[in-house]
Order: structure tokens, then sequence, then C-alpha cells
């Protein structure tokens, strides 16, 4: 069982930056760019092409994946995830190296590739059954198990374009989730769903692992990367930094997005939104107002992010997504959420959340911001910060629950009746505070 | 991008490292992808031309049906006359067409009556525009498809112009009223119409390839197909006889369609007799064009993903 089934050879991706745009050229265009092109080659001779023009999405890529193996790709936006599951699917041609890959490959880069608004539910099973690479008599035979799975029987016969935005995740993962190639490319699809289904979702792609299925999966839910493969893939602008086992390449990630959070304010290529209203430092306070990165559970804390705003917004509101080291979103803060009335924006200025007894067990943290201006995003910066927690006395008794039991402390109360008799009920008591 | 499935003998599959042989698949049945069983597929920059993939093209021919199925079942989604649209826009053409090139410009038509004249020529042009249409701006429709699955990419246009057959075999059915209204008994070469409707479907295809490919990368395509189809409506003699050309109707067999359009109503109408050279440098020039078609499309192909 230990053969090779994937073999990529200094496998590179060069796009032309802006070849987007230049998609949708004109013929007048390309013919002033025909009639110039001579004239510039004669301008740069000797000079080599300016490297400005393109970027490598993935240089040098090699490794190898065995029969077997669920391999984790992990990385940054922008750090060639998706470019090296396009090439291996061959939707994309590398622009040097090779890849073989022996067997039959599924990709999954989208849930719902290729649904079509008018057709019914039970149309787009088939259609994007085919799509995905079943054969018909596959899809019929597992037509049945596949509604199921998506919980949608009712809808059946009803238009995909009056599916809620859930039912219409529920019924393209149930299809995806029933491909079963001899090799799987998945990439970031659970990014989608709500909570529930996502679950469901990681259970079957548990079980699709478990029958010794090859699989490359994408994901920033760090969790999931971590109970689904055993190996994993770290890559950073477009090149392999560490193969190893998962927890090692994991780690080695979100030390790695710590250092990247110092340069979150310029430069980061994760950033987004139209930018009326920019933020251009962020940090946190400990409960003496210094800062910090290093915070104690229970204590006060205060994130604070300085702004510029260069537009006529008048208002704004500003959001934080607190993430733990597994990727998990642990808490939210929203301006919305406290009924807050900012007052009117100025030019520049300072946003400060606090939050009194901060209740994150010990750990690392990563915090997502974001600015919406009139709705529409602003800024989104999904480094802004890291922290860590060192130590607890959120509760009195200055302990803090395991870390892998606990994702969020929350103040609570015991109390103790006496009833009569039995011995056996207590034992049960005890065995559900374990599991829980 | 080149992929191949290698068989043994493929010489090329041994300059690289060879895979360690693969244990025949374990676990439950696998659903047939890109690959057949235990076959390697190498993934390399291609470079040149690239001719078509039959054995490919095979492997994925029920993806080739759910397309056309697809097409055809969105074609006429929320209409309230649905498929009569089939009908209604080839028949209301002739009878336009009738009025002002029969009646008013005294069109000459070969001595047929001219509403059935008009029609036959009508009707395989409707769909060659249609399927030419669709066809070309299929690769664009279709860009989330392009970027996201692999899947031989001619297939989309394929089988754009094949959904738009079912419009010309509805549409038929008032060409079959017209005959026996005009008593008119086709002669035995009716025999060849399919032939003739394969050669219709190839050089939309042909065309089509070309014109979608170039869309990708230039979406003035899409604003000139209009005007280039309108345009070579009236240099093919649907309204007009062939024979209204005199000394120059030779001129006519530069025009694929004109030597198709030519035999189609000497295959339903039997006023005259087949021009077989007519029909041969038609069908000549169509299976250049479709060939051209493929190895162009093919060659640009690599980069759709990219640039869609």
């Amino acid at each position: 069982m230990n053969d090779v089934v994937i073999r990529v050879e200094a496998l590179s991706k060069r796009y032309r930056i802006g070849a987007k745009e230049k998609a949708d050229r004109t013929f007048r265009e390309v013919l002033t760019d025909m009639a110039a092109a001579p004239f510039r080659r004669l301008k740069n001779l000797g000079k080599s092409a300016p490297s400005e023009e393109t970027i490598w999405a993935l240089r040098d890529v090699t490794l190898e994946v065995r029969r077997g193996e669920v391999l984790g790709v992990i990385g940054r936006n922008g750090a060639g995830k998706s470019t090296l599951l396009k090439i291996l699917s061959r939707i994309t041609e590398p622009t040097k190296g090779r890849a073989e890959i022996r067997g039959r490959v599924g990709s999954l880069l989208e849930v719902g590739t290729g649904f079509h608004e008018e057709l019914t539910g039970r149309e787009n099973i088939y259609l994007n059954g085919a799509i995905l690479g079943m054969k018909k008599a596959e899809i019929e035979r597992k037509f049945d198990e596949i509604v199921a799975f998506s919980e949608i029987e009712k809808f059946l016969d009803t238009p995909v374009k009056r599916y809620s935005s859930g039912m219409y995740v529920r019924l393209a993962f149930a299809v995806a989730a029933h491909l079963e190639p001899e090799i799987l490319l998945v990439d970031e699809v659970l990014a989608v769903g709500d909570a529930a289904f996502q679950k469901k979702c990681l259970g079957k792609m548990d079980e699709v692992s478990q029958t010794g299925r090859t699989v490359l999966f994408v994901s920033h839910n760090m969790s999931a990367v971590q109970s689904l493969c055993q190996r994993g893939v770290l890559l950073r602008a477009g090149q392999l930094a560490l193969d190893g086992p998962i927890d090692e390449v994991v780690k080695e990630y979100l030390t790695y997005l710590a250092n990247g959070s110092k340069h979150a304010f310029d430069d980061n290529p994760e950033r987004s939104g139209n930018g009326l209203v920019r933020l251009t430092a962020a940090r946190v306070l400990d409960e003496s107002s210094r800062p910090s990165q290093h915070l104690i559970a229970g204590r006060r804390a205060t994130f604070e992010f300085a702004y510029k705003n260069a537009s006529e917004a008048k208002q704004a509101n500003v959001i934080l997504t607190i993430f733990n080291h597994l990727g998990v979103a642990v808490t939210h803060l929203d301006m919305r959420l406290t009924n807050f009335a900012m007052g009117r924006l100025a030019s520049s200025g300072k946003f400060l959340c606090t939050v009194p007894d901060l209740p994150l067990p010990m750990g690392q943290y990563r915090v997502a911001v974001g600015v919406q201006v009139n709705g529409q995003l602003s800024d989104l910066i999904p480094n802004a910060l890291v922290f860590d927690v060192e130590s607890s006395t959120f509760y009195d008794s200055g302990r803090s629950p395991a870390v892998k039991w606990c994702a969020c402390m929350v103040k609570h109360n015991w109390s103790h009746d006496i009833s009569e008799p039995s011995g056996s009920s207590r034992n049960d008591g005890e065995q559900n505070v374990v599991r829980s | 991008m080149s992929v191949r499935l290698d068989e043994p003998k493929d010489t090329r599959a041994d300059t690289g490292e060879a895979l360690p042989k693969g244990e025949p698949s374990a676990g439950p049945a696998v659903s047939s992808l890109a690959g057949a069983d235990g076959a390697v597929t190498v993934i390399e920059p291609r470079r040149g031309w690239a001719g078509i993939d039959l054995k490919e093209l095979w492997r994925y021919r029920e993806l080739l049906y759910f397309l056309t199925w697809r097409d055809i079942k969105i074609r006429y989604k929320q209409t309230l006359l649905g498929a009569m649209w089939a009908i209604i826009q080839p028949t209301l053409t002739m009878l336009i067409f009738t009025l002002f090139f029969g009646r008013l410009a005294k069109m000459p038509s070969d001595g047929i009556p001219y509403p059935i004249f008009v029609y036959t020529g009508l009707l395989p042009w409707t769909y060659f525009a249609n399927a030419l249409t669709s066809a070309s701006n299929s690769l664009v429709g279709n860009a989330r498809l392009v970027t996201k699955v692999y899947f031989p990419r001619l297939m989309i246009p394929m089988g754009a112009a094949i959904a738009g057959l079912l419009d010309l075999v509805i549409g038929g059915s008032v060409l079959g009223i017209l005959m026996v209204y005009y008593s008119v008994i086709p002669p035995a070469a009716v025999l060849l119409f399919p032939l003739l409707v394969f050669f219709t479907f190839l050089l939309a295809v042909g065309v089509g390839l070309w014109l979608s490919a170039l869309n990708v990368q230039f979406r003035d395509v899409k604003y000139v197909i209009p005007f280039a189809v309108q345009i070579w409506l009236f240099c093919t003699p649907v309204i007009y006889p062939t024979s209204m050309l005199k000394r120059y109707e030779w001129v006519m067999n530069l025009n694929p369609m004109g030597g198709l359009i030519k035999a189609y109503r000497a295959c339903v109408l039997g006023h005259m007799p087949l021009d077989w050279t007519a029909l041969a440098v038609s069908g000549g020039l169509t299976i250049a064009i479709f060939l051209g078609g493929t190895f162009y499309f093919r060659r640009m192909e690599r980069t759709f993903a990219d640039v869609v």
C-alpha cells in the first residue's frame, strides 16, 4: 500500500499579473500591442523580462503522495494551494515541471459546479454528478443516498433558484460527497454551509479517507485539517515551505501567521475591502492599558485599532472575530451587538473594544478585524492581531479547563441538593461530565 | 499541458522515473474519471498543436449527453409557449419573407411556390445560425465550469450545437405540412437529408470552435456574431435561388452553406437534380473548417481557465 500515486516534480506556474483584465481586451488593443511589440523588444534588448509583470503562483514544488494518504495543504491566500490543485485536476497547465498521477482523479474545487438555477434539484443531481465525473448508472444507484444526505427530499422537484442558500449548499455537497474516485482533490469546500452540516460533511470526508482513498485537502480550518490528515505540506509564496506530520506543519503555519501579523497593515495580500475607511495599526492592551502580546484570562483586555478616513464616510461598523489555534472562531465582537453609537467619524482616530473578563483558555489567538461603511466592507484584515493567553484568573480557583475541552470559558455556579437514596446515579453523572 | 494516458508501450512514460506498479484498486466501486484503471496521467506543459483525443471524448460521452440535455431543458424554461418557439420562429420568418421577397419583390424561386421554397432554406439556416451563435458563446457562458472542473472542452460548443437539433426536428414538422399542402413528393435523394443535417452541424461546430476560442480572449466576438450571421444569410441562397446568379453561380460554392442549402432544396423539392460538385465542395470546405477549428481550439484550450 506504500506506492506513490501522485508525483509532482518541480512544478511551477507563472501568471501574468493583470491577466484577468487582459482577457477582456479588444482587437484594437491587440493590434496596437502587436505594432508596438518590435519596438518594445528593441528597447528591452539584452534585458530580461521585467519581473513585476509576472508572478510565480507555484514555484518548483516537488512532492510525493502515497496511496491512501490524506494530505493537508495549508498556506495563506495566494500561497499557491489552489493553483496546485488546479494543475493536478488538469484545469490549467503548469508553466514548468511535471506531475504524474496514477489512478482516477476527482476534484472538488467548488461546491455546486455546474448547478443550473432553472433546473430542479433532481435534474441538478444528475447534471452535477456527470460534471464531477460520475456515470449515469452510478448516479442512479446513489440517487436515494444523495437525496437522504442532502435532506431536501421535499424540494426535489423545485428549481434550485428557489432554494435557500443552505439548501443549495447541502444538495451540492451531497452530490460531491458521493464521488468515489481513487484520488480526491478538495479545495476549501467546507467554508460554506451551517455548522451542523459542516460537521456532517467532515464526517463523510473522514469516512472517505478511511476507505484507503488518497485525498489532497486544502483548507483554512485547522481543526478540520488536523482531524482528517496525517501529513501536511505548507506552501509559502508558491514554494513548499514544509512537508511533515500534520501537527508540526500546522504549528509552523500558525507561527508564520503570527509573524505575518507584523506586516498586517502594509502590503498584506490577504487584506480586502473598498478602502473608504482603512485601519492603520492594531494592538492589544492589558488591564493596565499597556500594549501586550500576552494576556491573562479573566482580566480586562482592550483591542485598539487606529483608522484613517480619507472619504466622506460618517459612520462605520467595526467587527472582530477571535480565532483559536485550531482556526475555530471562538467569538465575534461587533458594534451592532452592543448598540454602540460611535458618533461621527473623523479623518483619523481609534476604535477601542474592551472585554472585561477575557474568557479565553490558554493558547494562541488570532484576531480578524473588519470595517463596514454603509453595509459595504471597507477594510478586512484576517490576521490583524495575534496574542497569547498565558494564565488565568477567570475562575476564582485560578485553574482553567483543559484546552481540549474548552474553546471559551463560561462563568458558572454549582449547587448541590441532597436527595435519597441511589449511589449508582452519581456514577452516571460523573461519566456525563467527563464525556461532555 | 500534455495529458496522455500512457500505455505500457509508450516510451515517453519511461523517460521519467517510472511509478511503482499500482495494485489493483482496493475499496468500493470507483467512478470513472480522468483516467482508466491503473493508467498514469502525465501533466506537463504542452507545446505546439494537438489533435482531437477521440479516446478521451468517448470516455466523456455521457457528459456530452448531459450538457446537451441541460441546454435543451433550459432553453424554453419559464416561457409561455415553450417548444412552440421552434415552430413560430421559422414560420413567422417564412411568412414575412414570402410577403416581402415573394409577393412584393417578386423574387424568382425556380418555379416552386415561394413559401415552401424559402422554408426549405430557412429551416436549416435557422438551425445553423442558432447553433453557431450558441456554440460561439458557450465557453464564455460556461466560464464557471471551465475554471472549476476538467473535461474535454470540446464538449461545451458541441453540446450547444447538438441541443439546437431538437428545434430543427420540431421545425421540420412545418416543412411536412407545407409539402402536403403544396403536394410536393420528395425524390429518392431525400434520404440524404440526415447527411446534410450532419454537415450543417459540422459546419456550425467548426465555425463555433474558432469563434468560441476567440471569444474567450476577445469579447468583441460576441458583438460580431449577430452581424456576421446576418451578412452570411444574405450571401447564402435562402431568400433567392442560386440560378439568379447565372454566370457567377459557381461563386456560391465557396460558401459552404450555399452548397448545402442548394442540396437541401434538391433533396426535398426535387425540382432540380442534386449538384454533386457543389455539395462536394461544400462538404470539403466544411470538413476543413471543422478540422481547422478543432486544432485551433485545442491549441487555445490550455489557457482557457486562466483567461476566461
